[in-house]
């Protein structure tokens, strides 16, 4: 929260798989376990630790009306399981040095545990991550302590500008979609969830069919097959979930202007974008580091921060997700200054989606993913994070492998040709959140080019 | 909630094991060069740490170590403005800087074998920098955009800002790295010429490269582009030291939100500056006692127990250039207040002086402490970190390896003495963010679905 630091620019995590390959990538081994969970182990013998991580279909986009109903189950996995409060699950876990998290999203939604090789902790993490999985307790009282707490952020997410536009972004672009809602939910729909519900929600979805296994450690592949049935093991076999709707594109562009008193203002500009595996996946997403997903560098940052001094962080991103995800553009700038921000990202995307990058532009961007493969999976943390991912949305295992001969493969003509499919600048939901400068003055301003 | 970990804890947590490989070599010139081989993969961190932040600015220039931090990307006689970056990212490198209270730092993270372009480009500009005017007319908006995302709009921000202002009477601590907004507005590039001037010299440097590279062939790399460089006199700076709190201070921030949020501190020693050795440390295991991890007391009595909060947190940070302060911070629950969490805090704050932490809590504590400085070999980049921290605040990178041992070494008895000692009334300041109303930002939404005009 407080940091003494303070880092010079953010880097967007695009939740992509970044990647370009310098020497061999991990040897990824692949399995089912008997009830049906698929699993994936990278074997990294260096350091005597290990990380696990299970991913469940279980995000908000399977609330149904219950909007909430799954990060709630999720977020009370830890506060109580089989034999254990939730104050035995801490001192079990953090007595033998192991560490636990959970955590969910819009498609998925997981548990994960990293702890010493050494035979106690690991055994004691491992019992615990498969209670926590599979027995889940939810008292009245914790479920309620939980509830105030996520009421609590979402109270906290009512004075930040940010939260604030980029729940209504969502809202706007995926419009009666499961992706349109907030993972945390609504203040109203948080208090209407019961026991049942959360019961109902845990009992449908943590299912070993539902359910991929990742594991990167210091282990044999017989020791990796054995986590996998013991953390696994608790989980009743159940159904995979069914597909989601698909995503409709937008019919009109939709601008909104939500008043706040604040200095900035907050713009977030977006449309549906692409899904894992999509066809056009290693285009756009070369493509879009160009525009604006390499920091600095990229032709956004040049135009709106480097060249104008409008904003500290400035960013376009693609979301890939089981179904279309989120193409999205923001930048924060002094209310007074919205309307010429707004006017030079719009004018800087128009114009690359017309004329796509340059030669150099795509070179430079293909010595900088390819050229940065290494420190991409430079650490265990990082490759459990690319199991979970390349697991979780099936894609081909042989994804880190082929990367940088995909990346290398993109042409101009072909990322000019994808944006112009898939991006219709005409076509964007625009929420601005701040001190509002109207957004009709800025429609009347020039289209003048901003170019360099 | 978790521990609120910040800067010195978090990297103090995970430090690398001791039998780490590390060679140190000082140039002619007085640059620092420590390198430590980590051939797991083949990449290297290369940071430039200089002894410069906030801490060394005075009334008028706050903020000035950051900006010039932001400057250093805008051009020297050999690289025109921007060109750092692009050099770095066709080399495939992912690279940033910082700055903190005690420490201005560049770093670089790139397959090891493009070593020398970072010494290269670092070199050029320790010393070659431009500082355009022009350049720095937009910068400085950019920083100031930065200031109001980072703590104009966000209520617990600004009132950690004030908080920190009105505990410290003399110590520098007392202002924001980023700067207060009118010293931002009034500064001109002159302040950073001077400050580039009297800084940035390779004997108020030190390189750390962690990564897999041979520490003989780094040496010879940094004496090839950083030898060359001249060093200054660099003058240290003033002591300013806090002079010791007189009673409790008080401070109220109103200010729109929709959630009050309470911070509290107390004035502690560091290492190096305290009366017995063993006190920093001693407070350390304290904060962890309070707030490590989720079985510690804070989650466990006021978010579980008593659900008087939803996030209450505990820091200290035993490393440090000066001495700062164990801070804890709140937000009640929706049915609690400021004043029932406030005393909550306070209560477990007297437990310290008046029962011995159980041997189960302080094993606990020691275990986690162990088994993060495993984990943290799977990163080069805070093994890179906490070395440059150390050497930057005065102390010395093996007290990164002593660590666990000084805090295994600390009693039940020696935390009920700090606490009896240091966690005192009259040591102590609060703040409390009192919300105002979100006027109009209640409005409704104003929506078009119109098509643009063009």
């Amino acid at each position: 929260m407080h940091t003494n630091a303070w880092i010079r620019c953010i880097v967007f995590c695009c939740g992509l798989l970044l990647t370009g390959w310098a020497t061999a990538a991990p040897l990824i081994q692949t399995w089912q376990t008997a009830n049906g969970a698929k699993v994936l182990f990278v074997e990294a013998p260096e350091i005597e630790m290990v990380d696990v991580r299970i991913v469940f279909d279980a995000g908000s986009a399977r609330d149904g009306d219950k909007q909430g109903v799954t990060s709630f189950t999720n977020s009370l996995l830890s506060e109580g399981a089989g034999d254990w409060n939730a104050y035995q699950i801490a001192e079990r876990m953090e007595g033998v040095g192991a560490q636990l998290a959970t955590g969910s999203l819009r498609d998925m939604a997981w548990v994960s545990v990293r702890s010493l090789t050494e035979s106690k902790a690991l055994s004691t993490a491992l019992e615990t991550l498969a209670a926590v999985v599979a027995e889940p307790r939810f008292t009245d009282e914790d479920i309620e302590r939980q509830r105030q707490s996520i009421l609590a952020g979402l109270v906290q997410d009512e004075q930040s500008p940010g939260s604030l536009g980029k729940k209504r972004l969502y809202r706007l672009v995926f419009g009666d979609h499961p992706y349109a809602g907030d993972p945390e939910g609504s203040i109203e729909s948080v208090k209407a969830i019961t026991r049942e519900d959360i019961v109902a929600a845990h009992k449908r979805l943590y299912v070993a069919k539902n359910a991929l296994v990742a594991i990167v450690g210091a282990l044999s592949m017989q020791e990796a097959e054995s986590i996998a049935d013991r953390v696994t093991g608790g989980l009743k076999p159940g159904e995979a979930v069914p597909k989601l709707p698909t995503v409709k594109p937008l019919q009109t562009a939709i601008d909104e202007q939500i008043p706040f008193p604040s200095t900035q203002s907050h713009l977030y500009i977006g449309q549906p974008g692409m899904r894992r595996g999509d066809a056009d996946y290693f285009t756009l997403y070369v493509g879009n580091h160009i525009l604006g997903g390499s920091g600095l560098v990229s032709l956004l940052s040049h135009e709106v921060r480097e060249k104008r001094g409008l904003s500290y962080s400035v960013y376009s991103y693609f979301l890939p997700m089981r179904q279309i995800g989120l193409f999205q553009m923001g930048l924060q700038t002094k209310n007074d200054q919205a309307g010429e921000a707004l006017q030079v990202v719009r004018n800087t995307l128009k114009r690359f989606i017309e004329d796509g990058p340059t030669a150099k532009e795509l070179e430079a961007a293909k010595q900088n993913i390819t050229g940065g493969f290494p420190l991409r999976i430079a650490s265990n943390g990082k490759i459990v994070e690319y199991l979970a991912v390349i697991g979780f949305y099936d894609l081909p295992l042989d994804y880190l492998d082929s990367f940088t001969e995909k990346v290398n493969a993109v042409t101009r003509e072909q990322i000019q040709d994808a944006f112009q499919r898939r991006i219709d600048p005409d076509r964007l939901v625009r929420v601005q959140v701040g001190r509002i400068t109207p957004l009709a003055q800025v429609s009347k301003q020039s289209d003048a080019d901003s170019s360099k | 909630m978790r521990r609120l970990i910040t800067g010195l804890v978090l990297m103090a947590l995970c430090v690398s094991y001791a039998e780490a490989n590390v060679v140190e070599h000082q140039l002619d010139n007085g640059m620092k060069v420590i390198i430590k081989q980590d051939r797991r993969a083949p990449i290297a961190v290369s940071q430039v740490w200089y002894k410069v932040g906030s801490s060394y600015e005075f009334g008028g220039i706050t903020g000035v170590s950051h900006v010039l931090e932001h400057m250093m990307f805008k051009g020297t006689d050999n690289h025109p403005p921007g060109e750092f970056s692009r050099i770095i990212a066709a080399n495939g490198g992912d690279e940033n800087a910082f700055t903190g209270r005690d420490y201005t730092a560049y770093f670089q993270t790139m397959a090891s074998d493009r070593l020398e372009v970072s010494f290269e480009l670092e070199a050029d500009r320790m010393r070659n920098l431009l500082l355009l005017p022009e350049e720095f007319a937009k910068e400085v908006e950019v920083v100031k955009e930065e200031r109001r995302m980072r703590t104009e709009d966000k209520p617990q921000s600004l009132t950690y800002e004030r908080f920190l202002a009105g505990a410290y009477e003399s110590s520098p601590y007392r202002t924001p790295v980023i700067g207060w907004m009118a010293d931002l507005d009034s500064m001109q590039v002159e302040d950073l010429q001077v400050w580039y001037r009297k800084w940035y010299a390779p004997n108020n440097a030190t390189l750390v490269v962690v990564g897999d590279v041979e520490p003989d062939k780094v040496i010879a790399l940094a004496q090839r582009h950083f030898g060359p460089l001249k060093p200054e006199q660099v003058a240290r700076p003033k002591p300013r030291l806090e002079p010791a709190q007189r009673g409790s201070k008080r401070i109220t921030v109103k200010v729109p939100a929709k959630q009050p949020y309470l911070v509290l501190g107390y004035k502690t020693p560091v290492v190096g500056k305290a009366d017995e050795a063993w006190e920093p440390y001693a407070l350390e295991m304290l904060a962890y006692v309070m707030d490590g991890g989720s079985s510690a007391r804070l989650s466990n009595n006021l978010i579980r127990g008593s659900k008087l909060a939803v996030a209450a947190d505990a820091s200290y940070s035993a490393f440090s250039r000066l001495p700062g302060m164990l801070v804890m911070d709140a937000v009640p629950a929706p049915d609690s207040t400021i004043d029932v969490v406030e005393k909550a805090l306070l209560k477990e704050v007297e437990q310290f002086k008046t029962e011995l932490v159980s041997e189960d809590e302080m094993e606990r504590v020691r275990n986690q402490i162990i088994a993060a400085k495993v984990y943290e070999k799977d990163s080069v980049f805070y093994q890179a970190m906490l070395i440059g921290q150390l050497e930057t605040v005065g102390l010395n990178w093996r007290l990164a390896d002593e660590y666990v041992d000084h805090l295994k070494a600390v009693t039940a008895e020696q935390i009920r003495q700090v606490a009896q000692k240091y966690l005192v009334e009259d040591n102590l300041s609060v703040a409390v963010l009192e919300p105002l109303p979100l006027e109009n930002s209640m409005a409704k939404p104003v929506s078009k679905g119109i098509a643009h005009a063009h």
